[in-house]
């Protein structure tokens, strides 16, 4: 069996870890194939008789003030929310090993000055940046809210993946790839980097549960994604005024996302503990 | 005619506490000839692991080789080689074999991954190309079944396998050199032999030239065709293996086969060189040997060059025959 494999084994051995992969597959599927069956979440219908209904009624999760489908509208939001932590966590999770790689294994000036900017750049807050980059933004696209929260997300990998890079550095192995004539681009690609494979993916993981969270609450603070696109947080929003007498309309978007975010941080805890024994 | 690889004066530097200069390896010399196996012998922290790094110009940093030191392959100066053409000669021109195959292999990547990497990194050649060459190596360094190890990893295979894949990946380009660093020391006695075997196979084969680094006298027999004994950072013997293991001239060649137990013969106490080497810092201004040996007098305050014992036989001791 493959290590890959076998840390998915361990995975699904475990039932928190077990239960996470099953309701994120759930929740992938119907990211997937939702919008393939259920109304438009832009269509508004009879705007006097068909708006705020409750669930059931034709509406599975019921219709929210301007008369759209809550279920459509979770779904496409959901879509969203799943794409935009996979997107920017890959690519925080990309920048971040890249600088840990090029830290560690560059001793001396490059590797100082580089972890000097990571400390500073950590010792800000990331909600304060993306607060103060979204208030001066307005309607940013989403391409660059994925950007935005790469960008603000890579400091902790690179201080993971530098360190397990000058532990490796000094290896055996490592020395070997040398005498027998790697150099040094190799050595970080070829041998290095599949020794941190695993930290990289937890973080990343665990990242994506970040993202989603974060991505909803800028949009509830209305930051993030604005209308007409449908998406969790914005649906949490616009629905405050009738939380009483529609609760419906912003437990449930809330709800998923709890689940999404629950999901993923499950499925990166069990990853944790399967791929790295040493911080469980 | 030129010798495969000649090493004249090499010297090794590092910056030691109170700005000083230590040298641990202090001006070997030796020559190295196609298709033969030259030994180098000493205990630890003699600087015989060390004069292998320095070989491929590998002493890890802040040492460095000295700009003096010639090594020179097929007459070819290495140290005037950049680091672009050093990466040629290391795996390409001289493959090196490390001590324990359980840590000089990546844990994470399959034996074929590793051999096939070795070759790509020498060789213009496709993946499947490569793979197709690790499997012949695997082959052809002792291993059952190559196809199916190609894809195991470390962890699934033997200490002797491992070694063994090791050996692979030192021949994947083809090199003129092994340098093989106490190849047999994390091994069983039973795999011990085996490994030297294969590495004794290859060389015939192949027409290889192997420097062998070890502290066992018994590696040595039978196997190397000359050796050299080192001890703090100097060569102090150097002959053929059956002229030093004759009539050993050093006090310290004594001293080795003086703490090897032997089968045949008479039963004899072992006697043990009393202390041990001392750490670069340390070491007298004479003859380095001097305060452990048995048969020092005023002379040894001195440092010995080496003097010629007898033909083609040299020793770094006062009480060897003429100036070599």
């Amino acid at each position: 069996m493959t290590p890959r494999r076998a840390a998915l084994h361990t995975v699904w051995r475990r039932p928190a870890g077990r239960a996470g992969l099953i309701a994120l597959a759930l929740l992938a599927l119907l990211a997937l194939i939702g919008p393939l069956v259920l109304p438009d979440p832009t269509a508004q219908g009879d705007l006097l008789n068909g708006a705020l209904l409750p669930p059931g009624s034709g509406h599975l999760l019921g219709t929210d003030q301007l008369s759209r489908d809550v279920l459509s509208r979770i779904v496409t939001g959901l879509r969203l929310s799943l794409i935009i932590g996979l997107a920017s966590a890959c690519l925080a999770v990309a920048l971040g090993a890249a600088v840990g790689l090029i830290a560690g294994s560059r001793a001396g000036m490059v590797d100082t000055v580089l972890m000097r900017i990571v400390d500073a750049l950590l010792a800000i807050p990331r909600l304060f940046v993306l607060l103060l980059v979204l208030a001066v933004w307005d309607r940013v696209p989403i391409p660059a809210l994925v950007l935005l929260l790469a960008l603000t997300g890579w400091y902790g990998t690179s201080r993971l993946v530098r360190a397990e890079t000058v532990r490796l550095r000094g290896e055996d192995f490592v020395r070997a790839a040398e005498a027998l004539g790697a150099g040094r681009l190799r050595i970080a690609l070829h041998h290095l980097l599949p020794n941190v494979a695993a930290p990289i993916l937890v973080a990343g993981t665990l990242g994506v549960g970040d993202v989603i969270l974060l991505e909803a609450g800028l949009t509830y603070l209305g930051l993030g994604i604005r209308p007409p696109t449908p998406s969790l947080g914005g649906m949490v929003l616009d629905s405050r005024s009738v939380f009483v007498t529609a609760p419906w309309t912003s437990i449930f978007p809330g709800l998923v996302i709890v689940l999404t975010v629950l999901s993923v941080n499950l499925v990166g805890d069990a990853l944790r503990d399967a791929l790295d024994p040493r911080s469980a | 005619m030129t010798p495969l690889l000649e090493v004249r004066d090499l010297r090794v530097s590092f910056p030691a506490a109170g700005g000083r200069t230590i040298h641990p390896v202090d001006g070997v010399s030796f020559s190295l000839e196609r298709g033969r196996t030259l030994a180098l012998v000493g205990e630890s922290g003699c600087g015989k692991s060390l004069t292998g790094l320095a070989l491929l110009r590998l002493v890890p940093p802040p040492g460095r080789v000295d700009d003096s030191s010639v090594i020179r392959l097929e007459g070819k100066d290495l140290m005037s080689f950049d680091e672009a053409a050093m990466r040629v000669v290391r795996g390409g021109r001289i493959g090196m074999v490390f001590q324990d195959p359980m840590t000089s292999l990546n844990p994470v990547l399959t034996a074929g991954d590793q051999i096939a990497e070795a070759v790509r990194a020498h060789r213009p050649v496709t993946r499947q190309e490569a793979r197709a060459r690790a499997a012949a190596l695997l082959g052809e360094v002792g291993i059952a079944d190559p196809a199916r190890r190609l894809d195991e990893y470390p962890h699934q295979l033997s200490g002797g396998m491992r070694q063994r894949v090791m050996i692979a990946i030192a021949l994947a380009a083809e090199p003129e050199i092994i340098i093989a660093d106490e190849p047999t020391t994390a091994l069983d006695v039973t795999v011990q032999a085996q490994i030297l075997e294969l590495l004794d196979r290859l060389r015939l084969e192949r027409g290889m030239a192997v420097l062998l680094i070890t502290h066992d006298l018994g590696v040595v027999a039978g196997r190397a065709d000359d050796m050299c004994v080192m001890y703090a950072g100097q060569i102090v013997e150097r002959a053929s293996t059956r002229q030093v293991f004759e009539a050993p001239a050093h006090p310290y060649t004594h001293g080795l086969f003086g703490s090897v137990p032997t089968i045949a013969g008479p039963r004899e106490r072992l006697t043990p060189i009393s202390g041990s080497v001392p750490p670069p810092a340390a070491w007298p201004t004479g003859c380095r040997f001097a305060p452990r040996c048995p048969e020092r007098f005023a002379r040894c305050d001195s440092m010995p060059s080496l003097r010629r014992a007898g033909p083609g036989h040299d020793a770094r001791c006062w009480l060897t025959g003429d100036e070599a």
